[in-house]
């Protein structure tokens, strides 16, 4: 079940030096699936992504084919490829760009002729220059190989696509935010309701927006049929998908995994184990803002959607970061939360305040000044973004940055309290007057 | 808008009630007696979702989530709890957020006590602050414009006024900048916050993050008087506060009755307070003696005035008399000396316009008057007018808010470019001189017209129509007019200067009008009864008056609330006027040039000192009240009236500014029942007059309408700015360096022909005047045209009928 041949990594595996090359790409079967597309139709492409089951790898895990499913009849309508991959620990969009960026780009073109879209584009981080010209290269290709552009293949079928490269803010990769930095605004989130991309996206045309990674795997699942897809691994999460572990094993990197397998074999087989042979203190599984697994109560549990789900976090972009027995787990919940906080866009006030105010209690320990009251108010201020500071979270935030920032001072708090306790007893309190509540 | 709305029931606080399908929860609930605490939204503008203030709990299918009730539409079968628990602790959780950063400086701050950050932190706030870290800095307070100072501490960034500035007033100049914890609103590098609208973000402002500098540290809020009022400046009869403390008038605010200026005031109609307690003010009569004026008593004067006055009437008979004004003040006022002309005096030379507005025959006949909220509902919009942006702010934000939220087609026709060009669906513009032209082809719809022509057959049609620049005939306008009126549910609304002109063409200060609008030669009934004998010919105009004091046949000129000299299009010859005058006298708040040319000046209160009514133009009625004194020994001018009248043996029986209000009501028909305590009872948004219904045949139309001689050399586009060097913002400090002074405005071509760019420096001359200054390039403008803006400080008076002339090169 845990083993089955590599789809999206196999290139790149297989030719090191030149798999991100359209020679290499058409040699080894690449827009074989674009032919193949343009016969079925669109109603037949569809089928097959929906038989697959293929869910979205930016971070809800939706599926792809009922997403599509969603998109609003008026037309032109729009499919953007989020690239945007900014959370901490995330390293896997960029590989499939770099590496092999034709079957991103063939993926997307399936993907337009499903959603009757003429025109698509790809978002790219703007610390990724070498994805934006590695896929930028490969859409000139295309072009120049009449993939893209007017009349595919002599279809009929034309299809324009954009490369654009975003500016350098993680809430860009928050779907409507993209929208709005594609269309050359500030990168805010929209309001949904009533700004859903699938009916008032870009330019407000019905939008359809997927992540890198899970376009990557559409020319397989057209060459291979949507059933083939869903019969590797788990029923509810099937397919391979990319993990990114990072922090403290021998091994970090990125490895394609068929989910089933238990946390101890992804850590301890796959990445190689803990650096030195440390202890296992906590990881993260899915991104910085997923809740914090630690062994005593995780390490035997499954990878799968599902266990994860169960367990109170989530797969989210699929990176792993692991951190050992010498990790002080204030100092790391506060990197966390000062990514949150340096990137929240500033439009809404529990987020902008409440964020940067977190930070500054967990740097304020840090520094040897904690409070007796910090751990109430670290929880309560959490409460005040994210209401019950629960899983999934509920929001007082328009978009779910401010829960993110939560995330790791509630796992803190959870898991690590005698360390919290430990940095408040640290402190040295400093004289301020202004009234604690009790 | 206009379809009717479809009614959902909903269940607020466990009550169930019926609200219009697809409104927002927090209006909802506002409708209905519950109040949710709000920063961000504003019941004028889109709703944002920002602030997080006015989340509320609603049961959705998936359980009870917190919702923005300001971005929440209400469905049917909706359950709200806007106090449970879990709203109240977020509500309270948000006020502490925006008290993280925010400077308890509330005791230095303008907005402390009337403060809507304060008062919601005392109704849902907590009641200390956990925050012991150190709050955010920045530089404070920054000018960003010449009246607007922003203090980015105390910005809780709810964006009032960024959205105010973008969707209300189209002038997108401040904007988010930053991101995060270092997110603040900001102005683009050199450029400032130059709106004519900046005001209202100060208004609207939530705490004291924008401060107005003419009332910045002026005083605290529990220190105010304040009365409600119209605004004394542009034709719409803006609703505002007025403020006042230790008898001084410290700031005027919008009202928002949703009928005219829905709240949002211009910044010269806001911040124009300022001339009412300037120290310039005339405070004792004063009387001209060997060429100076010395001060004189009230006795003394008046009774110069009119043994000066009839000495002349007796001499030369009554129609040697004039008297020009009278839009500037109250319709007690405008009564008053419509009374004074026909009673005291005798004669019907007066005229409440200066030269620069339309035929009052044809104000009274044109028909079919549209009102300001007409525009709400039309769907085709033709401004063929001065630039509403400059001469009709508020009307300007009310077609903008038509032809941008609600839809409706724009045409506009101007010979220069104007503030809704770039909203306008059709703009035409023409050389002065050449409109009637242009209307033909509109008419005709030929060729680019059509489409225009095809918008204007889909009504109801809102028709904004007046001199389009100072140097114009007055007869296009009601060229234009004849066409309009006969299009599709059209509704006509004729534009001319100045607040209160409808008011005083109302009380009759027309050559042929008496008080309600009845033409002076078939006078009858009340009137009769109460003035007695009425002059039936028709009197001289501005103009005539001016030429016939050249001429002799015209001997004395009563200026009331009126500059000539500097306010009529051909000022050098109302100069020319002054001087062979054999007496004048002037009854204004200032010594301005006209009145500095008179044989007696006298101190008049202004607005805000007295107590009256005025009419809009759309003809409503508003109340204006009084809240301070007038400085020294100034009267009303309708006191000052019945004073010289009651000298000179001719009373006119006008005790009080209320028993001149029951005259209007009797004389007047249309103001039948438009009482004070109307006015201030059960009518506080106005009455409108009957006067929309009266349309006469046009005899004035377009073939007839007399063009301005097509001179080969320039056309002269001669318009007015916001801000000029007229008296009241002359003496408005804050205003007075706002003029833009003075420009060349040309086509490209035209400035390709002279060999110069913009700012380059060219001499004008205009008749004798000559001066130079920087060119403008103005891509709207026609070839052979020039337009230069009216009456800018430190320019000599000009003659709009002069021929001009345009060099390059010049020494400012």
């Amino acid at each position: 079940m845990t083993d089955h041949p590599l789809i999206l990594t196999a290139r790149m595996h297989a030719h090191p030096e030149s798999s991100h090359t359209i020679a290499t790409y058409e040699a080894t079967g690449g827009y074989t699936a674009l032919r193949t597309a343009l016969d079925m139709g669109r109603d037949a492409i569809v089928e097959e992504v929906k038989a697959a089951n293929l869910r979205g790898r930016g971070g809800a895990g939706f599926p792809a084919g009922v997403k599509w499913g969603f998109l609003a009849p008026a037309r032109p309508a729009y499919l953007v490829v989020n690239g945007d991959e900014s959370e901490p620990g995330t390293f896997k969009d960029r590989q499939l760009m770099e590496r092999d960026p034709h079957q991103l780009v063939e993926g997307t073109i399936i993907s337009s002729l499903a959603n009757e879209v003429n025109h698509a584009f790809i978002y790219i981080r703007g610390e990724y220059p070498k994805s934006a010209r590695r896929v930028q290269a490969a859409v000139d290709e295309a072009y120049a190989a009449g993939y893209l552009g007017a009349n595919i293949l002599d279809s009929g079928y034309d299809l324009e696509l954009t490369v654009h490269l975003g500016g350098g803010a993680y809430i860009c990769g928050e779907e409507t935010a993209l929208l709005n930095s594609l269309e050359g605004r500030r990168g805010e989130p929209r309001l949904k309701p009533p700004f859903f991309p699938a009916v008032r996206g870009l330019y407000m045309a019905p939008t359809i927006v997927n992540n890198i990674e899970t376009l990557s795997n559409i020319p397989w699942i057209i060459n291979n049929g949507g059933n083939a897809y869903s019969a590797i691994g788990p029923e509810d999460s099937p397919g391979r998908r990319m993990c990114s572990i990072s922090g403290h094993v021998n091994r970090p990197g990125n490895y394609e995994i068929v989910e089933g397998i238990t946390w101890r074999e992804l850590i301890y087989d796959v990445a190689g184990g803990i650096r030195n042979g440390n202890e296992l203190k906590a990881w993260v599984p899915g991104g910085a803002s997923a809740p914090w697994f630690v062994p005593a109560e995780h390490l035997d549990t499954e990878v799968t959607k599902a266990a994860i789900d169960s367990n109170g976090s989530m797969t989210g972009s699929g990176a792993v970061i692991v951190m050992d027995h010498t990790t002080d787990m204030v100092a790391a919940a506060e990197r966390l939360v000062r990514f949150f906080a340096h990137e929240s866009c500033g439009l809404c006030t529990p987020c902008r305040e409440g964020t940067t105010w977190l930070d500054m209690i967990l740097r304020r320990m840090l520094a040897g000044h904690g409070r007796a009251s910090d751990p109430d108010v670290l929880y309560d201020v959490s409460d005040n973004i994210s209401p019950g500071v629960t899983w999934p979270p509920k929001m007082t935030t328009i978009c779910p940055l401010g829960p993110s920032a939560v995330s790791p001072v509630a796992s803190l708090l959870k898991h690590f309290p005698e360390e919290v306790a430990a940095a408040v007893e640290r402190g040295t309190q400093v004289p301020v007057s202004i009234g604690i509540r009790s | 808008m206009s379809e009717p709305a479809e009614f959902v029931t909903i269940k607020l606080n466990g009550e169930e009630i019926q609200a219009p399908a697809g409104e927002m929860l927090i209006k909802v609930a506002e409708d209905n007696g519950t109040y949710i605490p709000r920063f961000c939204w504003h019941p004028r503008m889109k709703p944002v979702g920002l602030c997080r203030m006015c989340l509320v709990e609603v049961e959705t299918p998936r359980g009870t989530a917190l919702v923005p009730s300001c971005v929440q539409p209400v469905a049917d079968g909706m359950a709200v709890e806007t106090g449970s628990p879990v709203a109240l602790k977020a509500q309270e959780g948000v006020l502490e957020f925006l008290l993280v950063n925010h400077p308890l400086d509330c005791p230095i701050c303008d907005r402390g006590g009337e403060c809507p950050l304060q008062d919601q932190v005392m109704s849902y706030g907590p009641g200390e602050s956990r925050f012991v870290e150190e709050k955010r800095h920045y530089e404070k307070p920054v000018p960003i414009s010449d009246l607007v100072l922003l203090d980015r501490e105390r910005c809780i960034l709810c964006a009032r006024c960024t959205r105010f500035s973008d969707e209300i007033a189209g002038d997108p100049l401040i904007e988010f900048q930053n991101r995060g914890n270092g997110t603040e609103i900001f102005t683009f590098p050199d450029e400032p916050f130059a709106s004519y609208f900046s005001g209202n973000t100060v208004q609207i402002c939530p705490v004291g993050a924008l401060t107005a500098a003419p009332y910045r540290f002026r005083a605290r809020p529990w220190d105010l008087l304040t009365i409600e009022s119209t605004s004394p400046f542009h034709t719409e009869g803006s609703r505002i506060t007025v403020h006042a403390s230790q008898n001084q008038v410290l700031r005027f605010l919008g009202v928002d009755n949703g009928l005219t200026n829905q709240g949002w005031l211009s910044d010269k109609e806001r911040f124009g307070f300022e001339f009412i307690g300037s120290p310039d003010r005339l405070k004792m009569p004063m009387i001209r003696e060997d060429g100076e004026f010395r001060e004189a008593s009230w006795g003394e004067a008046i009774g110069l005035v009119a043994a000066r006055l009839k000495e002349i009437v007796e001499r030369s008979g009554p129609d040697a008399v004039g008297a020009i004004g009278g839009a500037q003040g109250t319709n007690e006022d405008a009564y008053a000396l419509s009374k004074f002309m026909r009673v005291a005096v005798g004669t019907n030379n007066l005229d409440a316009q200066l030269d620069d507005g339309l035929n009052p025959d044809f104000l009274v006949g044109v028909g079919s008057r549209a009102r300001i909220q007409d525009l709400e509902s039309a769907k085709t919009i033709l401004v063929w007018s001065a630039d509403l942006k400059e001469e009709n702010p508020i009307l300007y934000l009310r077609v903008r808010r038509a032809a941008r939220e609600l839809d409706a087609t724009l045409i506009v026709v101007h010979p220069a470019r104007t503030g809704l060009d770039d909203l306008a669906d059709h703009k035409f513009g023409y050389r002065p001189g050449d409109g009637a032209d242009l209307l033909a082809d509109l008419a005709a719809g030929t060729q680019d017209y059509a489409p225009a022509l095809d918008a204007l057959q889909d009504g109801p049609v809102v028709v904004i129509l007046g001199r389009t620049g100072l140097s114009e005939d007055g007869g296009l306008a009601e060229a234009v007019a004849s066409f309009a009126r006969d299009l599709p549910a059209a509704s006509i609304m004729p534009i001319v200067r100045r607040a209160n002109t409808f008011g005083a063409l109302d009380m009759g200060v027309a050559p042929s009008l008496l008080p309600g609008r009845i033409p002076a030669r078939g006078a009858s009934g009340a009137i009769i009864e109460l003035w007695g004998k009425v002059p039936a010919t028709r009197g001289l105009d501005t103009a005539g008056m001016l030429a016939g004091l050249v001429g002799g046949e015209l001997e004395a000129l009563i200026m009331v609330g009126a500059d000539p000299v500097r306010d009529v299009p051909s000022g050098s010859k109302a100069a020319d006027a002054l001087r062979a005058a054999d007496f004048s006298v002037a009854i204004d708040l200032f010594m301005t040039d006209s009145a500095a040319m008179a044989d007696v000046v006298l101190p008049a209160e202004g607005f805000t000192e007295k107590e009256g009514t005025v009419t809009n133009l759309e003809g409503r009625v508003q109340k204006v009240n009084r809240i301070v004194p007038g400085p020294g020994q100034a009267r009303p001018d309708w006191s000052v009236l019945d004073g010289i009248a009651e000298s000179m043996g001719s009373p006119i029986g006008l005790p009080s500014s209320e028993a001149i209000a029951k005259e209007i009501s009797t004389v007047a028909t249309a103001y039948e029942g438009v009482s004070w305590d109307l006015l201030e009872g059960e009518a506080r948004e106005g009455a409108v007059v009957p006067i929309g219904d009266v349309r006469q045949p046009l005899e004035y139309i377009a073939v007839n309408a007399e063009q301005p001689a097509r001179t080969k050399g320039l056309a002269l586009h001669l318009a007015r700015t916001l801000y000029d060097d007229g008296s009241a913002i002359r003496h408005s400090l804050s205003l007075a360096k706002l003029a833009p002074g003075m420009t060349a405005g040309l086509s490209p071509d035209q400035a390709v022909d002279l060999g110069v760019e913009a700012g380059d420096l060219v001499t004008v001359s205009i008749g004798s005047v000559t001066f130079a200054c920087p060119v403008r390039i103005d891509r709207a403008l026609a070839d052979k045209t020039v337009a230069i803006p009216f009456n800018q400080p430190g320019i000599e008076t000009l003659d709009a009928a002069a021929s001009v002339l345009v060099k390059a090169g010049g020494s400012s």
